[in-house]
């Protein structure tokens, strides 16, 4: 038993904000109240700091199988324990595809082997992310898939939008779509504006994204499916989910940290600021930020998206796309959104929690009966990341050394602490 | 005089100083390439890296020969003889380079930054020839002496340049350069070269899909090659591009009567610019090419020689 006291409780799912203290009983919560006391419980003092239900990552890469270079399940999931995570849901687009059964059951073995957090995996939409068969959806559900994604590219046609809507509807399973007009695209780098111009950098166009978000909406309104826009990064896609939400459809969205911190002129010759969607202007920026504060964003994920260093220590326009991320989330969030007078502290955490849980179709909740999974977090506390001391096999971040105010403290899976600062 | 250690990577961030210090320091060397001997010894047992991993004739011909008029060795790596072709990372083959001791590298690479991304990680002066789609501060600073030379002054002129300004580094260059030194320039080809976003790079930019409109009042007319390696977007056809955009006799007649008319090579004779233009007496194309040669000995003499910036000039005995 392990009896978290005097923390400050915040749970969106309740709206509670209270001292509360929360008894831990082998994989579930047992009890939730004031002064709890349980002799021979381990005590966990959380004074000053909050108690949240357990973060979920809706959008990670553990690389595993197949770029075991680059990160594995193990050391992922470590790097996702100090970021407060207790679930990380990752990305089909390993080697193999995650597209059958097969592939998932070998996820979900390792993690039950090596993981420190929940690792839910998503399964590719089509067969291999070719976009054209559709991958074995329904058998990978029985393995354990929470959501269908062809993740690193868009779903190819709106004709196969349509079918894995329609088939995943039946499965009562969100389709992720990575959002993105090849042709627009083509071979762009960096997004496209003054900044792009002046790099001599080849530039993706907003529109690159916000034409397929509109897309995926339409084929949304022919099937009625669960649709969800993966790290979201310009006004025009959020106005196509704000309208689409407003018609009552099943639309939902994410954004990233670094999507809502950084902006095209922090890009420089340097390939930790290269990922896709690249970093947007400020006022797609500001847009995010405004979306992330008004309830039509639904959830912050990471896109923690590991490359061993050879791999990125190479020209701009060489490197391959992204940024690892788990550490940096909540203390950017913290930062760039609480602190800075964005979203209340409350808000964030929905972000974190209730949202992508939402996303998923569960429940995320600080109350008797459910899951042992509970984040606990300081909003002062002072550190600096350093990318050389995490778990990840990867260092690829713009945010190496940066110094923050906040930090996840402790992160608590199935009622075992698997993080503690 | 620049950095430390003194890389030259590109226009945008000299300052109006040192580029009149360069052009200064070029105007002995462009005397000198009319001697009968053109050898100096100032740069003897300095070893210049030519390292071009992107094909070109005419920059590389330019700066091997100033290092040898300078004195100094050269070792030259070209792509098609490179270790890059077996699949070596540019960090492993400048280091490479760099293990040889060359006293400074003169690169050339397809990617924008790639010359910054080196400049960042080796201790010898990088000096950028032509970065994909980003500078090429050797053109623009020869361009420069041209029109300083023809003209009398760099300052003030009606800059027009005519072609694919999105996928052209000479134009990057020159726009930074000549804005310093209060140019107003036009910009004008056909709009999809030449974005809105342009007109952000410096002060005093305007843009015209009309080329009556850009040659109205030109005082310096900078053609552009049509850079079909270079261009993702489907082109546009090659008749189409002449007639809107060719700089012809009767076109140039729009400019002013002393307009001079640069190009920086290699030229397409009849597609951007027609042969009586390019032949003509406002065309300064060969000159361009001489200057060159001195530009580049000025940079190599105090960027790899590391002369001080008052030290007698060795053209000048």
């Amino acid at each position: 038993m392990l009896l978290i006291k005097n923390g400050r409780v915040l749970d969106p799912s309740t709206q509670t904000d209270a001292l509360l203290d929360v008894l831990l009983d082998g994989e579930r919560i047992s009890k939730v109240g004031a002064n709890l006391s349980a002799p021979g419980a381990e005590i966990f003092d959380a004074k000053g700091l909050i108690v949240a239900p357990g973060f979920i990552d809706l959008h990670c890469h553990l690389r595993e199988p197949g770029q075991e270079l680059s990160e594995t399940i193990e050391t992922g999931t470590r790097s996702a324990a100090r970021g407060g995570f207790t679930a990380v849901c990752c990305m089909p687009n390993t080697q193999p595809v995650n597209d059958s059964a097969s592939v998932t059951r070998g996820i979900v073995e390792r993690a039950a082997a090596s993981a420190t957090v929940r690792v839910w995996p998503i399964g590719a939409a089509s067969m291999g992310s070719q976009g054209e068969a559709l991958a074995e959806i329904a058998a990978m559900k029985s393995a354990g898939i929470v959501a269908v994604s062809d993740d690193g590219k868009p779903i190819a046609t709106a004709r196969l939008m349509r079918q894995v809507m329609d088939y995943c509807n039946s499965l009562d399973l969100p389709v992720i779509d990575h959002c993105e007009d090849a042709s627009l695209f083509a071979g762009g780098v960096m997004r496209e504006g003054p900044q792009s111009i002046r790099l001599g950098l080849k530039g993706i166009p907003a529109q690159s994204e916000s034409i397929c978000v509109g897309r995926d909406v339409e084929v949304a309104l022919l099937t009625g499916a669960r649709l969800h826009i993966a790290h979201m990064s310009t006004l025009g896609s959020l106005e196509y989910v704000r309208a689409a939400k407003k018609q009552g459809l099943r639309v939902t969205c994410e954004v990233t940290p670094h999507h809502f911190t950084l902006t095209d002129e922090d890009v420089r010759y340097d390939s930790r600021y290269k990922m896709n969607p690249p970093l947007a202007s400020r006022s797609d920026r500001d847009a995010l930020i405004s979306g992330l504060a008004d309830g039509s964003v639904d959830a912050i994920a990471t896109d923690h998206a590991p490359h061993h260093p050879a791999s990125k220590d190479v020209e701009f326009d060489r490197a391959p796309f992204g940024i690892t991320g788990f550490e940096t989330a909540l203390a950017l969030g913290l930062s760039e959104l609480v602190d800075a007078g964005k979203i209340p502290l409350m808000r964030l955490v929905e972000l974190f929690t209730t949202g992508p849980a939402r996303v998923l179709g569960i429940k995320r909740t600080i109350t008797a009966g459910e899951p042992a999974d509970i984040t606990i977090f300081s909003t002062d506390h002072e550190w600096t990341f350093r990318a050389a001391e995490s778990p990840s096999k990867s260092r690829n971040t713009p945010f190496d050394g940066r110094t923050f105010r906040g930090a996840p403290m402790a992160t608590i899976v199935a009622g075992r602490t698997a993080f503690r600062r | 005089m620049l950095q430390r250690p003194p890389h030259l990577l590109g226009i945008e961030t000299l300052s109006r100083e040192q580029i009149v210090f360069i052009l200064d320091q070029s105007k002995p060397f462009q005397e000198f390439q009319r001697h009968p001997l053109k050898k100096l010894a100032t740069l003897r047992g300095k070893t210049v890296a030519i390292a071009f991993f992107e094909a070109s004739t005419r920059t590389r011909i330019s700066f091997t020969t100033a290092a040898s008029r300078l004195g100094a060795d050269t070792m030259s790596l070209q792509a098609e003889s490179s270790s890059l072709k077996k699949g070596e990372s540019l960090i492993d083959t400048v280091r490479t380079l760099e293990a040889m001791r060359p006293d400074g590298i003169v690169m050339r690479h397809s990617s924008s930054g790639a010359p910054e991304f080196v400049a960042q990680r080796l201790e010898i002066p990088v000096i950028n020839a032509g970065d994909g789609t980003h500078e090429h501060p050797t053109q623009a600073l020869l361009d420069a002496l041209t029109i300083r030379d023809r003209k009398g002054k760099l300052e003030d002129w009606n800059v027009t340049i005519l072609g694919d300004i999105l996928h052209s580094r000479v134009a990057r260059s020159n726009i930074h350069l000549l804005s310093k030194f209060g140019a107003r320039i036009t910009l004008c080809g056909p709009p999809m070269w030449v974005p809105r976003e342009l007109e952000n790079l410096a002060p005093n930019i305007r843009r015209t899909p009309h080329i009556k409109e850009a040659l109205d009042g030109a005082d310096v007319v900078m053609v552009l090659r049509v850079q079909t390696e270079r261009i993702h977007e489907p082109a546009l056809a090659a008749d189409e591009y002449i007639a809107g955009y060719q700089l012809t006799p009767e076109r140039l007649r729009l400019a002013r009567p002393d307009a001079l008319v640069l190009h920086p090579g290699p030229m397409i004779r009849g597609l951007e610019i027609d042969s009586a233009v390019a032949d003509g007496p406002q065309s300064c194309v060969l000159e361009q090419v001489t200057n060159g040669l001195a530009v580049r000995m000025a940079l190599l003499y105090h960027l790899v020689g590391g002369a001080p910036a008052d030290a007698p000039h060795p053209a000048k005995e």
